[in-house]
């Protein structure tokens, strides 16, 4: 049936901030409206890029916009972000980034030293991450028209050897690995637009991944079946999308799941799960048993890798679900983000 | 951290729920109900229940503000923020709660200026900052958050700023307990008592429930220890067939309340006569207004409002999930037409709403062990 005579399954009458905060309501939309209409029927299992055949080569392609605000936090600017997030995103569907494409929304009125800062912000994470960035386009709008500044970068990576990231091959038995602390960008983001009077000393944790990737695939490839950056949405919705696409149950233990106590602190003063704050230098990883002292080994050896944690295990039941169980026995389940975090009152 | 982690330390826990194993025994069943919603979240999000005996039923109470709130006051808050130039200011809890036409992000959404704000102060700075707009505050809670607009109506009236007021929906603990006290399909043995509204009122505005009622209370904490040790003394006091009222979160609840809060209710707020909550009906004395030293910045006076009743779509059983009658995954929308996506009730808004709670925490758990046993 072709697509444009089928209902669409996505029946929200307009767009929410939700649709965009990358929990329920962003997948709502992906899986409602643009992939029925853009990719046909069934797309699978929606990864961080797409595998695309060219003359008989591989590679894997992605892009993300950046739309953050305050334009430049503790640890990182937007500028950063735009390389890292794509870095990563092609990182941990198992490829290594080559070329990045940008593209610049500029709000008429932007600062000439604003915009220089985050273009060298860029050229800086890009020499750090090793990709080049090659090509690139930029559109003005009218002031009030746009937050100051927007980016997109597109990417191009090269599939790494001996890896394959796929839901569907996730076991029971198998081990989730987180590669350190969660909810340091979320919470910095959150404490820099300076609402909440709230000081504390956390900085953005954006980085390429793709050291740690690169250190766990070489150590574990054949075991790693499945990983993700957790960014909007957090680990729960990650984990939660996984649970859906492999139709096992993600259990975790609460006391595993590493988070600075400052993070926690501020969850707990905001009404706030850890498990549903943005990251941006982080990724979880499904690793098949006999791997997981390889891996774990491996990412506590690589730079930057020391907190990684085995923080659960894929279990049967419950079937489709994240559950967090807790060391004296009590137990919940953690549903993906719906709309954006909102602090509660008392 | 402090002041989490020693509540939550495993080897106490498991001690104070054996305890609590030990005094519940087999022969009856316990119906405790918890006032707060707060309570209510904490239940769900440590998952209390798995370490419970399943002769001890905890019956949510109404304690969650934003739940009680009847649709037609959202609506007239709306209504007032429809006009030009009017910023909308409410905390984050207000922000996805229905009105007939939506909720307030809802409206955001279609081009209202609504705001979210994480005090009544913020309120007033955006007054400041906006002197030709004018910012109305959607004001709720029980006494746990009347002081803080109390203080801040007292300061915008002191700098003399004009372009602030205040939608005045805060409400009272004891008259709600009353009522569910009064209501005839309740049997409840005890409460684990609210605990961020006795920080202002003390306890000894509960000692009626002791004493009038016989049913002993226990003003809990929020922590998984302070609530499993708020159940055991709540135990001991059924075991000795005593009713008294007990302080278990002296950490925090000094048994006279604060007076400097009181004090600031008292000078901004008088009881309204009566005042509608949803799924509890009109209840007497039950809720504060704006009394007229400060009447400049009541937006209920400065502005008109529709003040409509709406009631609640047909299906949906909030009310009888409010008072403990129903559990939520009872209610016949739970899941299906009421969702935390596209609530119908409050309760499946706010964090501190059993529905909502139960939704994000428990009802596939409970699903879980329904198939399991369906298939042994």
């Amino acid at each position: 049936m072709p697509a444009e005579s089928a209902s669409l399954r996505f029946r929200d009458p307009q767009i929410e901030m939700a649709h965009g905060a990358g929990g329920k309501a962003s997948r709502k939309l992906v899986e409602g409206l643009f992939a029925p209409l853009l990719f046909g029927a069934a797309p699978g299992p929606l990864g961080d890029s797409a595998h695309v055949d060219i003359n008989g080569t591989k590679v894997a392609i992605t892009t993300d916009s950046f739309v953050v605000k305050p334009l430049s936090f503790p640890g990182g600017s937007i500028g950063e972000l735009a390389v890292n997030g794509t870095v990563n995103d092609l990182a941990v569907s198992g490829a290594r980034a080559e070329a990045l494409v940008v593209t610049y929304v500029l709000e008429a009125g932007l600062p000439t030293t604003v915009l220089e800062a985050e273009v060298r912000a860029m050229a800086k994470a890009a020499r750090d991450a090793g990709v080049r960035i090659a090509a690139g386009d930029t559109k003005v709008v009218e002031h009030g028209k746009a937050d100051q500044m927007y980016v997109t970068t597109t990417g191009i990576g090269r599939l790494l050897h001996g890896v394959t990231i796929d839901p569907r091959s996730v076991r029971v038995g198998d081990r989730i690995l987180l590669s350190g602390p969660i909810g340091d960008h979320g919470i910095t983001i959150l404490l820099a637009r300076g609402e909440l009077d709230l000081e504390a000393d956390l900085r953005s944790d954006t980085r390429s991944v793709l050291p740690l990737v690169e250190a766990l695939v070489r150590a574990a490839g054949p075991g790693v079946r499945w990983m993700r950056d957790p960014t909007r949405g957090g680990a729960a919705t990650s984990l939660n999308e996984l649970a859906r696409d492999c139709g096992l149950g993600m259990v975790l233990f609460e006391d595993q799941i590493p988070v600075r106590d400052m993070v926690r602190g501020a969850c707990e003063l905001l009404g706030l799960d850890p498990l549903h704050i943005a990251n941006e230098g982080q990724f979880l990883a499904v690793v098949s048993p006999e791997y997981v002292d390889a891996a774990i080994n491996a990412l506590s050896l690589a730079p930057g890798g020391s907190e990684a944690q085995v923080i659960g295990e894929v279990r049967e039941q419950p079937a489709g679900t994240v559950l967090v169980t807790t060391l004296y026995g009590g137990s919940r389940i953690v549903d993906m983000l719906v709309g954006d975090p909102l602090p509660r009152i008392c | 951290m402090r002041f989490v982690d020693e509540f939550r330390e495993p080897e106490l826990i498991s001690k104070t729920a054996e305890e609590i194993r030990r005094l519940a025994g087999t022969e009856r069943h316990y119906r405790l109900m918890e006032v707060c919603g707060g309570h209510t979240h904490a239940i769900y999000r440590f998952g209390l229940k798995d370490i419970l005996p399943a002769n001890i039923e905890l019956i949510h109470g109404p304690g969650c503000p934003v739940c009680v709130l009847p649709m037609g006051r959202i609506d007239d808050g709306l209504s007032i923020a429809q006009q030009p130039d009017v910023i909308f200011a409410a905390f984050g809890d207000m922000m996805r709660v229905p009105g007939t036409q939506g909720s307030p992000l809802e409206h955001k959404a279609r081009g209202m200026d609504v705001r979210i704000v994480y005090s009544p102060s913020d309120a007033l700075k955006l007054a400041r900052l906006n002197p030709d707009k004018h910012v109305m505050f959607f004001a709720i809670g029980f006494e746990t958050t009347a002081p803080s607009t109390a203080l801040t109506m007292m300061r915008g009236r002191a700098e003399g700023i004009r372009n602030f007021s205040v939608f005045c929906n805060h409400v009272t603990i004891i008259p709600a307990i009353r009522a569910i006290l009064d209501s005839p399909d309740m049997r409840l043995d005890a409460f684990i008592g609210p605990g961020h509204v006795s920080t202002v009122i003390g306890c000894r505005p509960y000692e009626w429930i002791a004493q009038n009622e016989r049913k002993p209370i226990v003003v809990s904490g929020f922590e998984p220890l302070d609530m499993l040790q708020s159940i055991v003394m709540l135990l001991r006091q059924l075991k000795a067939g005593e009713a008294k009222v007990e302080n278990q979160y002296k950490r925090v609840v000094p048994w006279e309340g604060n007076r400097a809060a009181l004090r600031a209710i008292a000078e901004v707020f008088q009881l309204r006569p009566y005042f509608e909550w949803r799924g509890l009906g009109f209840i007497s004395q039950s809720a504060l207004r704006i009394n007229d030293k400060y009447a400049e910045w009541d937006a209920e006076q400065r502005f008109e409002v529709p003040g409509i009743r709406v009631t609640d779509p047909k299906a949906a059983q909030c009310g009888e999930v409010l008072k403990g009658v129903l559990k939520p995954h009872q209610c016949k929308l739970f899941g299906r037409e009421c969702t935390p996506e596209h609530p119908i009730g409050a309760l499946m808004v706010s964090s501190e709403g059993s529905c909502a709670a139960y939704h994000s925490y428990e009802h596939r758990k409970a699903a879980m062990v329904t198939s399991l046993s369906s298939i042994a």
